[in-house]
C-alpha cells in the first residue's frame, strides 16, 4: 500500500496510530478463527468519531476498501483485511460515554470491552446482558457487527435486543444517527438492520444500549446424564414446562474430559455422557419454585445426579467448566475450529447423533459445548493445521455438519457470523433472489462495496449478479 | 383502465381471487405467495400502483392506487412446532384465529395488538403495533424469527428462519417489521411462541394519572415480573378515572408470589379482576383504540412519561390513551388536524421522542407520512432501500411526509 496513504492517514490520527511495518501488520493477520489469515495493507487506529469519519472520507476519495475491527476475537474471519485494504481498528475508542441508571441506558464507544461495561454499571445494580464467551476481551462494537449472543441470551435475547440507538459512519464518511434512547425507531428499524451486518454497512462510533437490573435471585443446577440423547431431550422438556431459564448449556463427555484434564478441573463427572447447566433467575419467591419444577423434569428425563448452587462462589464453580471449556479444549491439539450452527431445539438429539457419526467417519476429535436452550451448537474440532490431510477432513466434516443443520431446519450460524469462513454455505441457506436482495441492501449503505469486502456473499450466487445487472466488486 | 386491470388479474389468478372494493377498485386476493408475487411483478411491468391491504380493519383502505392487493387469501397456519415453540403463519391469517389455534397445543403468541380480533398478522407486523405485553415480551420484532416478503417487482425474499438464534446474512426481517409495506408485502412469518402460562391474572387500580404512572414505575423498579403495566385514560378504559392495569403471568406459584409483592411494594389500591373479566379488560382496551380516525405512537422513555403525556394532552387531547408505564410507549387515538399532529411530531422530536403515525386517513398519511421527515442523511438511505425493494415505486405507501416538516 502506498506510503502516501500512510502519510495522509497519519495527518488525521497521528503517526503513532498508523501501522505499516510487516511485524506490526502481522498482529492483525487473523482473528479468533485459526483457519484463515490475511495481512492488511495498513492499519489505522482512530481515536474518536471525527477521526473515523475523516479516515473513511479519505478512503472514499481514494476508493480504498476498509475493514473495521474490534478486539479481533471473532470466530468467522470477519475482521480480516486483504493487502489492498485498510484495517480500521476501533480499540482506542474505548470510553463509556454515559451511564443513565434511571433510564437503564448506557452510551459507549465501539472499543469498550463487553465485560467492562457491566463492571462499570454494577454499582447501580445494573448490567449489560449479552455475554459472549469472549466477553472479557471482545468489544461492544464487534458485538454489534456480529449480533453476538452468549449463554444468557436464551431468556434475554442477543445483541440486537439490547441496542437502541447507533451513531454510524458510512463508507463515504457521512455520519448518521439511528434509533432513539427508548428504542422506538425514527422510521424503519435501521438499528435492527445494522446490527449483525458484519461491518459491511459502516462503522458504529457510538452505541446506546439497554441495561437491565441484576437478578434478585439466581440458582444454577448442574445435571449429569449417562446418555447424550436423554440430556438433549431434557432441553426441550424444560422449555415445554413453561420455565424459561436464563441459561441452558450443554457439554458432552469429550468436553468434560478436556476440562477435567486441565487446570480448570472442578471434579466434574468424566464418566457422564453429557452435563446440562441450567441457570434460573428472578424474584426470590419465584426461583425456588421454578428450580423444583426443572429438577423434576431433569430427573424424569434420566439425570443421574443434580447439584445446585445459589451463592456466587458456588455458582462460579459450577460454571467454571463451561466458561473455560474452549481454553481446556485448546490443550487437545494445536488448533481448534469452533463451529457454530443452529437447529430447532427438537432436532438436538438427532443432530448430535449425526455430528457423532460425522466425527467417527472422518476420524476427528469433536467436542460439543453449546447453548442447548437456543439449539445453538458449537462442535469444536481439534486439529493441527500443519497436517494438510487432516485440515481437508476438518473442512469436509464442517460442511457436512452445516448441511445436516440446514436439513434439520436450522441455520449455518447462530452467533459467530458468516465472515469469510461460511460464505460458501450461503447459497445452501438462501436462494438467489434473497442473496440478491441482501446485496442490494448492502449497496444502499455502501454503493461501492468497500466496507469489509469479500465477506458473507459469494457474489456469483446473487440473482442480480447472474443477470448481469449488478456491478461485481 | 379498471376493467382492463380486473380482467388481467382474473386471467392471472382466476376470477375467484379477484373482486372490486366498495369504490370499484380492482382487488386481487391471491391464495399463494407465488400468486401474490405474480401480481406484484405484473404491476411492476405495467406501472400500476398497488394498495396493500389485510382485512381493512386497521389502516383505512384509501391509498390511491390502480389496484388493491389483499393478503386475506393467505390465511393458513402453515406449521406449528410445540417442541420448538415456533409457528409459521401466512400473513393474512387473522390474529385472533391464530391465537385460538395455537392455544389448543398450549402455545401462546405473547402479542396483544390494538385493533379488532380479525386484524391480520401481516398488519400487526407491518405496522409494528405491539400492545401492553411489550412490557415483558418486547416489541413486535422480538416475536418474529423470519419472514417472506414479496418485493414491489415480484421477487420473493426470505429472511431469518424457524430457529431462535440466527445471524446468517443481514436481518432483513427488521426492515419489514414496522416498514408499513414500504419495502414489500409480508406474505409469511415464522413466529416465536411461548407456553401458555398456567396462571394469568390482572390487577387494576384507579386514580390520578400521575399517581398511577408513579405506581407503574415502582412496579418496574421493584422488578415485579409483570407481563404488562399499562396506563389507560378514562375514555379508553370507559371509567371515570385513569386506570393502571398490571398483568401477571406464569406458574401459579410465580403469580401468587408476584401478586403479594405488587400489593406490598405499591401504595395504590388494587382490585384483582376475576378470570372472566381479565381477558375482556385487555381486549376491550385493544378495540377501543379504534375509537377515532387517527392513531399515533410516541417512543417516550418511562422517566419522561408524565411530560410526554402532558404534551399530548396540550396539543391533542386526553382522549383515548394507552401508555406503557414501564416501557414509556404512548398510543393515542382521536381526531386531530394536520397542523396539530405536525406540531406534536416536531416538539416530540425535540425531546428525542419519535412519533409514528400508525393509522390515519390517506390525506393525513400523505402529508405527514408514517414516519415524517428523517434525520440528516437517513432519508437518502431509506430512499435507496425502498428503491431496491420496489424499483418501480408500485407500493402506494407514504412513509415520509409529502409536504416535508
Amino acid at each position: 500500500m502506498s506510503p502516501s496513504l500512510a502519510e495522509a492517514l497519519s495527518r488525521i490520527v497521528g503517526a503513532r496510530w498508523v501501522r505499516y511495518r510487516p511485524a506490526e501488520l502481522a498482529t492483525y493477520r487473523a482473528d479468533g478463527l485459526p483457519t484463515h489469515e490475511s495481512t492488511p495493507g495498513l492499519v489505522v487506529l482512530p481515536g474518536n468519531r471525527e477521526e473515523v469519519a475523516a479516515v473513511l472520507r479519505l478512503l472514499h476519495l481514494l476508493q480504498v476498501p476498509f475493514v473495521a475491527r474490534g478486539a479481533g476475537t471473532g470466530l468467522s474471519g470477519g475482521a480480516l483485511a486483504g493487502a489492498d485494504a485498510v484495517l480500521v481498528a476501533v480499540t482506542r475508542m474505548a470510553r463509556i460515554l454515559a451511564i443513565h441508571p434511571e433510564r437503564r441506558r448506557a452510551v459507549v464507544e465501539p472499543g469498550v470491552v463487553n465485560a467492562r461495561l457491566s463492571e462499570a454499571t454494577l454499582p447501580f445494580g445494573l448490567h449489560y446482558l449479552p455475554d459472549p464467551s469472549s466477553q472479557s476481551a471482545c468489544t461492544i462494537g464487534g458485538n454489534v457487527a456480529e449480533n453476538a449472543g452468549g449463554p444468557h441470551c436464551l431468556k434475554y435475547g442477543v445483541t440486537t435486543n439490547h441496542v437502541v440507538a447507533l451513531e454510524v459512519v458510512l463508507a463515504d464518511g457521512s455520519m448518521l444517527q439511528l434509533g432513539s434512547p427508548q428504542g422506538e425507531a425514527w422510521g424503519p428499524d435501521l438499528v435492527g438492520l445494522f446490527v449483525g451486518s458484519e461491518g459491511m454497512f459502516g462503522i458504529a462510533t457510538e452505541i446506546t444500549v439497554r441495561l437491565e437490573p441484576l437478578p434478585q435471585a439466581i440458582r444454577t443446577i448442574y445435571a449429569d446424564f449417562m446418555s447424550l440423547r436423554s440430556a438433549s431431550e431434557a432441553v426441550s422438556a424444560i422449555i415445554a414446562s413453561g420455565v424459561v431459564p436464563a441459561a441452558l448449556e450443554m457439554m458432552d463427555q469429550s468436553c468434560l474430559k478436556a476440562v477435567e484434564a486441565s487446570i480448570f478441573a472442578t471434579g466434574g463427572p468424566t464418566d457422564a455422557a453429557a452435563v446440562l447447566l441450567v441457570e434460573l433467575d428472578g424474584p426470590p419467591d419465584v426461583v425456588p419454585a421454578e428450580s423444583c419444577l426443572v429438577e423434576t423434569v431433569l430427573r424424569q428425563l434420566g439425570a443421574r445426579a443434580l447439584r445446585s448452587a445459589t451463592t456466587a462462589a458456588e455458582r462460579a464453580r459450577l460454571w467454571q467448566g463451561r466458561k473455560k471449556a474452549f481454553g481446556a479444549l485448546g490443550r487437545i491439539a494445536p488448533d481448534l475450529a469452533v463451529q457454530d450452527a443452529v437447529v430447532p431445539r427438537s432436532a438436538l438429539p438427532d443432530i448430535l447423533d449425526r455430528v457423532g457419526e460425522i466425527r467417527d467417519r472422518h476420524r476427528l476429535e469433536i467436542s460439543n459445548v453449546f447453548h442447548a436452550g437456543d439449539g445453538n451448537l458449537h462442535p469444536c474440532i481439534s486439529f493441527d493445521r500443519r497436517d494438510a490431510a487432516l485440515v481437508a477432513r476438518v473442512q469436509t466434516a464442517s460442511r457436512e455438519i452445516m448441511e445436516a443443520c440446514l436439513a434439520a431446519g436450522g441455520s449455518i450460524t447462530g452467533e459467530h457470523g458468516v465472515g469469510s469462513d461460511k460464505m460458501t454455505y450461503m447459497p445452501l441457506a438462501f436462494d438467489p433472489d434473497t442473496l440478491g436482495a441482501m446485496r442490494a441492501v448492502r449497496r444502499a449503505f455502501d454503493p461501492d462495496e468497500r466496507a469489509n469486502p469479500n465477506k458473507v456473499f459469494p457474489l456469483h450466487a446473487c440473482r442480480e449478479w447472474r443477470r448481469g445487472k449488478g456491478t461485481a466488486a | 383502465m379498471s376493467q382492463a386491470i380486473l380482467a388481467r388479474l382474473g386471467a392471472l389468478l382466476g376470477d375467484a381471487c379477484v373482486d372490486q372494493d366498495p369504490k370499484g377498485l380492482p382487488r386481487a386476493i391471491p391464495e399463494s405467495e407465488d400468486a401474490l408475487a405474480l401480481v406484484c411483478r405484473t404491476a411492476h411491468e405495467e406501472h400500476w400502483k398497488i394498495r396493500v391491504e389485510g382485512r381493512g380493519t386497521w389502516l383505512t383502505p384509501d391509498a390511491p392506487a390502480d389496484l388493491a392487493l389483499s393478503t386475506r387469501g393467505l390465511d393458513r397456519i402453515v406449521s406449528v412446532s410445540p417442541a420448538d415453540l415456533v409457528a409459521t403463519v401466512q400473513a393474512g391469517a387473522p390474529y385472533e384465529a391464530v391465537r385460538r389455534q395455537l392455544a389448543e397445543p398450549s402455545m401462546w403468541l405473547a402479542l396483544d395488538p390494538p385493533g379488532r380480533p380479525e386484524r391480520t398478522i401481516g398488519s400487526v407486523l407491518a405496522t409494528a403495533t405491539a400492545g401492553p405485553l411489550r412490557h415483558a415480551f418486547g416489541p413486535v420484532r422480538d416475536h418474529v424469527l423470519g419472514c417472506t416478503t414479496a418485493t414491489g417487482d415480484g421477487r420473493l425474499v426470505k429472511s431469518g428462519g424457524r430457529v431462535v438464534k440466527n445471524v446468517a446474512g443481514y436481518d432483513l426481517t427488521k426492515l419489514q417489521v414496522g416498514g408499513f409495506a414500504g419495502f414489500g408485502i409480508i406474505t409469511q412469518v415464522h413466529l416465536r411462541l411461548r407456553s401458555i402460562p398456567r396462571a394469568d391474572t390482572t390487577f387494576i387500580a384507579h386514580g390520578s394519572r400521575d399517581a398511577l404512572a408513579s405506581a407503574g414505575r415502582v412496579v418496574t423498579a421493584a422488578q415485579i415480573g409483570a407481563a404488562a403495566v399499562e396506563l389507560f385514560s378514562p375514555a379508553l378504559a370507559a371509567d371515570s378515572e385513569w386506570v393502571l392495569g398490571v398483568r401477571l403471568v406464569g406458574s401459579e406459584a410465580t403469580v401468587e408470589a408476584e401478586s403479594r409483592r405488587l400489593e406490598r411494594e405499591t401504595t395504590v389500591t388494587w382490585q384483582q379482576l376475576p378470570v372472566e373479566r381479565s381477558g375482556s379488560f385487555w381486549s376491550l382496551a385493544a378495540r377501543a383504540t379504534l375509537g377515532g380516525p387517527v392513531t399515533i405512537r410516541l417512543g417516550a422513555l418511562a422517566d419522561g412519561l408524565d411530560e410526554s403525556l402532558d404534551l399530548v394532552a396540550e396539543l391533542l387531547d386526553e382522549g383515548l390513551i394507552s401508555a406503557g408505564a414501564g416501557v414509556g410507549t404512548i398510543r393515542w387515538t382521536g381526531e386531530a388536524s394536520l397542523d396539530r399532529l405536525r406540531t406534536l411530531r416536531r416538539q416530540a422530536a425535540g425531546r428525542e421522542i419519535p412519533m409514528t403515525l400508525e393509522r390515519a386517513p390517506w390525506t393525513l398519511r400523505r402529508s405527514l407520512g408514517h414516519f415524517g421527515a428523517y434525520r440528516e442523511g437517513v432519508g437518502q438511505l431509506v430512499g435507496r432501500l425502498r428503491e431496491s425493494f420496489d424499483p418501480g415505486q408500485c407500493l402506494s405507501v407514504a412513509l415520509e411526509g409529502a409536504e416535508g416538516e
